[in-house]
């Protein structure tokens, strides 16, 4: 129990101390905000055009609008977890973290867990504004929302350790891999259009994604009405795999780190 | 005889092909302040790394506290602390919020005291509300100094701990690690490159040349046997002779 209480503790000091940086910096609040926003207000223009002239478009209310939602919670999950690690390495902190108690484990926690309240801030401030502005709900999906959500943001988080895990190795220079590898994923997940629309052999890659499914199940949900269990439950066994993934990267490219005295002399 | 508080048997590391630490074998004495002097590239800052286990060694055993450090670290390391030049603290955190977080991760249960006896000691309360990034080298210092006794560590690894600080600031740190030691019994293991901070401090001397420890002992002592004036020109010897 006491173990437990520590772990949580330190968790818990983790999180406190990416809460003080967002609250030292309005602009970075700010920015966790404006891009979910901007590309709502894209789709949601985008949206009104084509279901004037698309019946498709016409019939699945505010599709580009969830669509885009649902992405920026992958999109931002992802950043939540590589952008704030980065922060470590920026003010040279990795050294203190790593000589006291906190267990790489529990910073993984603590990377996953603020990832999470600033997609909730970032994208759920959208969603707001998509209701006010344009009057479309994505919490009219309901549980398939939660769902949706929780299994896109797990594979954000995976490929946010992975992408981690490339800058431990590679150094800083690598950076830039965090906003650049999901844009090379976004194609192939079926966003704003079905999976069969991709080339044959491009569409295994496709499902071997789980955001491919949850993209799919969304489209099910507003253009058929139906909530498909099978995709979602493909998409959890995938997150699954992937997060298993992701962590043993992450703890691959730390176990080298501590090989090759990257810990003290990572920084700007 | 006091039981070691540091222990290092024929530990090794070693870079692509190039020799770091050179099978190494010391001791430190619970409650003793060791210096490891050396030129740059010596491998007193691998050293240390090693002794926190930032960094793996290639061979060798390291204990503390009578711990292993392969297999023990975790049990270990709420007892020790360090602080060095080449890691930072947050610099947009606040004084107070950097030394609160660090208090949390090491399960300190009156923080606030804590860090209000701590800052007034090190005289760094006048400026506990302001931003790391926004303070001197030297003040930045004495918090990096308060964030390494947050947790009054039985072992204290110090890499260079008065570097570009001023002569003032430098001698407050001094007399405060002194004090430390007094009160709390604590071994003190620090890198450094200032012979007359050394000579004031020290117990005992390690001098690193080349990944190797070519000479052991008292500062005294090593001024007698190689009939100098000062640790500078044994330090200065041995630099410049051909012994490794």
């Amino acid at each position: 129990m006491t173990a437990i209480c520590a772990t949580a503790g330190r968790i818990y000091a983790m999180l406190l101390r990416y809460v003080y940086l967002m609250r030292s910096s309005w602009p970075r609040v700010l920015e966790m905000v404006y891009w979910p926003t901007m590309q709502m207000i894209l789709w949601a223009f985008t949206n009104q055009f084509l279901a004037e002239h698309s019946e498709w478009v016409a019939q699945a209310a505010g599709i580009f609008i969830g669509a885009i939602l649902l992405w920026d919670v992958l999109f931002r999950s992802q950043l939540g977890v590589s952008v704030v690690f980065f922060e470590e390495m920026y003010s040279r902190n990795l050294g203190h973290l790593f000589v006291s108690p906190l267990r790489p484990w529990e910073l993984v926690a603590a990377l996953l867990s603020i990832s999470l309240l600033r997609t909730l801030i970032g994208v759920g401030t959208a969603a707001l504004l998509a209701l006010l502005l344009y009057h479309y709900s994505i919490f009219a999906l309901g549980l398939a929302l939660v769902a949706f959500f929780f299994c896109l943001a797990v594979m954000g988080w995976a490929i946010g350790l992975m992408v981690v895990a490339m800058v431990l190795r590679y150094g800083l220079g690598a950076e830039s891999l965090a906003w650049a590898i999901i844009f090379a994923i976004m194609p192939l997940c079926g966003v704003f259009y079905p999976i069969e629309v991709l080339p044959h052999w491009l569409q295994p890659v496709a499902l071997a994604l789980p955001a491919s499914h949850v993209f799919e199940g969304l489209r099910a949900i507003v253009v058929e009405g139906v909530f498909r269990t099978d995709l979602l439950w493909r998409a959890v066994a995938l997150d699954g795999a992937y997060l298993i993934i992701g962590v043993t990267v992450f703890l691959l490219a730390f176990r080298a780190a501590r090989r090759r005295n990257l810990l003290l002399h990572m920084g700007e | 005889m006091d039981a070691p508080a540091i222990e290092v048997s024929g530990l090794c590391k070693r870079f692509d092909g190039v020799i770091a630490v050179d099978d190494i074998d010391f001791t430190v004495p619970a409650g003793h302040i060791c210096a490891l002097l050396g030129g740059n590239g010596a491998g007193k800052t691998t050293t240390i790394s090693m002794l926190l286990g930032l960094l793996l060694p290639t061979s060798g055993e390291i204990r503390i506290l009578g711990m292993d450090m392969r297999r023990e670290r975790y049990r270990v390391l709420p007892r020790m602390n360090f602080s060095s030049p080449y890691a930072d603290l947050p610099r947009r955190l606040t004084v107070m919020q950097n030394l609160s977080v660090y208090a949390r991760l090491y399960g300190i249960r009156d923080r606030r005291r804590r860090i209000a006896r701590l800052a007034a000691e090190l005289e760094i309360d006048g400026f506990l509300d302001r931003p790391y990034g926004s303070l001197s080298a030297g003040q930045r210092t004495r918090v990096s100094l308060a964030k390494s006794l947050l947790n009054r560590p039985q072992v204290l690894l110090m890499d260079e701990p008065t570097a570009s600080l001023d002569p003032d600031t430098a001698d407050r740190v001094r007399g405060r690690l002194e004090a430390y030691r007094r009160e709390t019994g604590a071994t003190i293991l620090l890198a450094s490159h200032n012979m007359q901070e050394v000579e004031r401090l020290c117990d005992d001397v390690l001098i690193m040349k080349g990944g190797r420890i070519v000479d052991r002992g008292a500062p005294a002592a090593l001024r007698e046997r190689y009939g100098l004036a000062d640790l500078e020109q044994v330090f200065l010897d041995i630099a410049r002779s051909d012994r490794i």
